[in-house]
């Protein structure tokens, strides 16, 4: 039984009058005593422990579906489609431009140093290291994440998450395991697409200034990437794109109150998602330095 | 019990819910025997949907025993649940309808993952429901494009395609005009006649009760008041169910 209330539930004590005096014929403004900000702050974050709980839970649940049949594959493929290559114009405009601008507001900096000659390699680092992980993460999460949490939101608020579980299918398997997995897949497969975009965009920006050889721009940029860069950069997107699966998932699964429920949901999972994602990347990145050195 | 009395197919006993600090069901048992049409009446929001709800394991009732075909739901596994479920089917309110499928998808959907059907069959026996609830030209329409009534039809129809022992129907007829609410309550009494179902009507139609209930149940402030026939009930004392009916008349 859940008696667990919503901080929005939490009723304030009534107003303490204080010393302080107000001038005759006006009403004092209300506020709360110190203890019911207490009360307010303390069932806050105990509602915030509760979802990380639950994520927590929602998310260790994954690793217990996803190698057990039966197996959903044509939910995957479908998602592969739904969720990834239809963020493949979005990722094309970006990564162009992406690389465009920093190329352009790198160079007359590594020029006033005399490091011009460094800007493919600078740029290929930026890109495979951590722009390109982190934005298209972002990207996607802004786009995926809130349409997960409101497909499976407004599943759950029409009952037709009630009707595939007592079709005897497990809604978990078939609607979360699916666009988690499908997300973890596809995500290193757009970042090392729009890595390539990006880059080439830092070619365009080269070539519009100095009319740099294309050949050249791109000797310069394979050299300059190691196995190190590569690996962990796109690597970490497979945690990235769970996460993105996940949090929308768990978001539209959670729905109540109707429609205003889904809207909060689809909202809600973006911004858990980012977060999550930035948080995340700083815990990769200073995992990658312990385990491969600073140097990497 | 002696031994020669049949078995319930499904059996309540006393079963209580809480939401927080909302106790909605305070103990609440019922026996329903194969083949019969039972049906469960009283005011929105009194927990008919919860007991129904906590009969096919979708909620968890907070005590109590419920048996479905002889097994016990409560604390059940989930692959034995999913695997008795495939023996029930359930009509929702609002339908329920898979809305990113067509007509077509949605019936087809419980056959392609169950019954191991080949694709042929799957498209015969699709067809074949539509016209029992007269919806064949609504194959290839998508949910969103559906009436009410409609809605209501094709979740009914989804819901008998596995052919089950066992529908539960929450509130058949919500929301539909009364010609139309009709003609839902006839279409499950035909249906069930056919093909020899066993079932669960919640609603607060008094109509659609009469129509299709061979046993009644008044639940109230938790629990049943009373239990009988549509005439049983009819001619009761029971203040709330006079009232009831009264009300309704």
């Amino acid at each position: 039984m859940n008696s667990s209330k919503s901080p929005s539930d939490v009723p304030l004590k009534e107003e303490v009058i204080t010393e302080k005096r107000t001038p005759a014929g006006e009403t004092p403004p209300s506020r709360p005593p110190q203890d019911s900000y207490g009360q307010l702050a303390m069932s806050r974050i105990r509602s915030s422990m509760e979802q990380v709980y639950g994520i927590t839970m929602f998310g260790l649940k994954f690793f217990r579906y996803v190698f057990v049949p039966p197996y959903e594959w044509s939910q995957v493929r479908k998602h592969f489609d739904e969720l990834g290559a239809k963020s493949i114009p979005l990722l094309t405009i970006v990564g162009v431009i992406m690389g465009l601008i920093l190329a352009l507001q790198s160079r007359p900096t590594l020029d006033r140093f005399g490091a011009g000659g460094f800007l493919p390699a600078m740029i290929a680092l930026t890109i495979v290291r951590e722009l390109g992980p982190v934005i298209t993460a972002l990207i996607v999460a802004g786009r995926v994440s809130s349409g997960i949490g409101a497909e499976v939101g407004s599943m759950k608020v029409t009952e037709q998450i009630d009707a595939l579980e007592v079709s005897g299918i497990d809604p978990y398997n078939y609607l979360v395991v699916t666009r988690v997995l499908a997300c973890a897949i596809i995500l290193p497969l757009l970042t090392a697409y729009l890595d390539f975009l990006a880059i080439f965009g830092g070619y365009i920006a080269e070539w519009i200034s100095s009319s740099s050889s294309m050949q050249l721009y791109f000797t310069e940029v394979v050299q300059s990437l190691t196995f190190y860069d590569v690996i962990p950069g796109v690597g970490k997107t497979v945690a990235f794109g769970y996460i993105i699966g996940l949090i929308g998932a768990y978001q539209g699964y959670n729905t109540s109150r109707g429609t205003e429920g889904v809207g909060m949901a689809a909202t809600s999972a973006v911004v858990l998602a980012s977060l999550n994602i930035i948080f995340l990347d700083m815990v990769i990145i200073q995992l990658t330095i312990l385990i491969l050195g600073p140097g990497t | 019990m002696s031994e020669t009395e049949i078995q319930p197919l499904i059996e309540v006993q006393n079963v209580y819910k809480s939401f927080g600090d909302l106790d909605v069901l305070k103990g609440v048992s019922m026996q329903v025997h194969s083949g019969s049409s039972d049906v469960i009446l009283g005011r929105s929001g009194i927990g008919k949907s919860v007991l129904l709800k906590s009969i096919v394991g979708l909620l968890i009732p907070d005590s109590g025993n419920i048996e479905v075909m002889g097994h016990q739901v409560i604390g059940m596994k989930a692959s034995a649940l999913n695997k008795l479920r495939k023996s029930i089917g359930y009509v929702f309110q609002y339908a329920a309808l898979y809305d990113s499928l067509t007509v077509r998808e949605n019936l087809a959907f419980p056959l392609q993952r169950h019954s191991g059907v080949d694709e042929e069959e799957v498209n015969a026996r699709v067809i074949e429901q539509l016209r029992l609830v007269g919806l064949e030209s609504a194959i290839d329409k998508m949910p969103s494009e559906l009436s009410g009534g409609m809605k209501k039809r094709i979740g009914l129809a989804r819901a008998i395609i596995t052919k089950p022992s066992i529908v539960f129907y929450d509130e058949p007829t919500a929301g539909l005009d009364p010609i139309t609410a009709r003609e839902i309550s006839e279409l499950i009494l035909n249906l069930e006649e056919q093909f020899g179902i066993t079932s669960i009507t919640v609603t607060h139609d008094l109509e659609c009760a009469r129509t299709i209930a061979n046993r009644i149940y008044i639940l109230d402030a938790g629990v049943f008041l009373i239990s009988g026939t549509f005439n049983e009930l009819k001619e009761s004392m029971e203040p709330t169910t006079r009232k009831f009916f009264k009300v309704v008349a």
